[in-house]
């Protein structure tokens, strides 16, 4: 059994542990209302946006000469996958729901016998793939600076997604994030982002004509690389605000456990605190009656 | 009947700007600057740096856009920005620094014609607000 010193010495490593998760999780939880705030503000511009490619895609009549980032460049063989995750760990099965996603993804691509390329978002996702998918990983784009998601950030990245694409460096791309629910729930997503997915997404589609000024392929065309920088922004807002939960979650269960831990440890340490009086007791005893 | 229409302005971070009660709003179109009444038709048409005038009851703001997206439809005019300030609050510093920043864009060479000719728009705006 352990001394009692020991004892004490990890009661107290325990209780500072303690204090530190439970700072965590409040730091986590302030700035989780202010990623949801910020993620449930920026939807409309996404909505809007998603709203008007809809409306303007349903009204080009000549497919094959549709711009080609609604229409993909006709192949199917390069992939690019962007895989975003945070830039600090300690927050639960955050970033490993991500890579999961990804991984699996990533081996049905090889299945597929289709060429991958990933560029990482956060250096965390670029820590846990550097190993398995180092050689495919083309580039790590990292916003430890910013303190919270900016439409900056999203666009540099997609700008540089659109100049890859239009150096016909891939076909497909999809982006991975973890969407969120609830505070204990976050779905890891994948999402296509080019060719764009008009079909399956949701929308208002209304049945107006539109004006057009100047004609549609053109505003098309203008509109589609802003989409992208969109919906990356909007992939970026979902994840800092499931970064937040999942942290707050981990963190809360990390508390939890710490008190536990203290709890029984303190029992052990009264428990043998008692054993070594009693031991002295019978000591003292025996040898008085041994006189 | 009122001469009046809705407008939206949304930024990617928020939803910037709803006012009701709108008569008129001129909006710097990419084919040059138009005027939007209660009743237009519907047009979708994306913006080249300038001026967003909007007029109302209250009174008349100024907007200062980079590029944006608008929409009109049933009398709700949505316009969609990643770039707005408010003509009040952009004060000379701040145009300057906006102004240097396009002018760096424009001495890149690299760049094509249709994001030359954008930048171009960009500082000339910026200039005219001297």
């Amino acid at each position: 059994m352990a001394s009692l010193d020991d004892l004490k010495k990890r009661i107290a490593s325990v209780k500072s542990t303690q204090k530190i998760t439970k700072a965590m999780k409040m730091v986590a939880a302030a700035k989780l209302r202010r990623a949801q705030e910020s993620a449930e503000k920026g939807r409309p511009y996404s909505e809007k946006m998603n709203n008007v490619i809809l409306n303007l895609s349903s009204g080009i009549s000549d497919k094959e000469n549709a711009p080609k980032l609604l229409s993909g460049s006709g192949n199917d063989k390069v992939h690019l996958c962007v895989v975003m995750t945070s830039d600090r760990g300690l927050c639960g099965g955050f970033n490993t729901n991500i890579i999961k996603k990804a991984k699996s993804y990533f081996a049905k691509l090889k299945e597929d016998g289709k060429q991958l390329k990933i560029i990482t978002v956060g250096s965390k996702g670029n820590d846990q793939l550097k190993r398995a998918y180092g050689d495919k990983i083309i580039s790590n784009v990292s916003f430890k600076e910013s303190k919270h998601a900016n439409y900056f950030d999203a666009e540099k990245v997609g700008k540089m997604v659109i100049k890859k694409f239009e150096a016909e460096e891939f076909d497909v791309c999809t982006i991975f994030f973890n969407q969120f629910k609830n505070v204990i729930t976050q779905i890891p997503q994948a999402q296509q982002i080019i060719p764009l997915n008009v079909e399956n997404s949701e929308g208002d589609k209304s049945e107006d004509s539109y004006e057009f000024e100047p004609d549609e392929d053109e505003i098309l065309s203008n509109l589609l690389p802003k989409n992208i920088s969109t919906q990356i922004f909007k992939a970026m807002l979902e994840n800092s605000a499931s970064e937040q939960g999942s942290r707050m979650s981990a963190m809360d269960n990390a508390t939890r456990n710490a008190g536990e831990m203290v709890d029984k440890l303190t029992i052990e340490y009264n428990r043998s605190r008692q054993a070594a009086i009693t031991k002295e007791l019978i000591e003292i005893i025996s040898g008085a009656e041994s006189l | 009947m009122s001469e009046d229409f809705k407008v939206e302005i949304v930024n990617p971070e928020k939803s910037f700007l709803i006012k009701e009660d709108v008569s008129e709003v001129v909006v710097p179109a990419f084919e040059g600057e138009m005027g939007i009444l209660k009743d237009h038709i519907s047009i979708i048409s994306f913006l080249k740096p300038g001026i967003i005038k909007i007029s109302s009851k209250s009174g008349e703001e100024n907007y200062y856009v980079e590029d944006g997206i608008v929409e009109f439809k049933n009398n709700n005019l949505s316009i969609l920005t990643s770039t707005i300030i408010n003509l009040t609050e952009l004060d000379k510093s701040k145009q300057q620094d906006l102004l240097k920043l396009a002018e760096n864009e424009a001495n890149n060479t690299k760049i094509n014609d249709q994001s030359k000719y954008l930048v171009d728009q960009k500082i000339e705006v910026l200039r005219s607000l001297n």
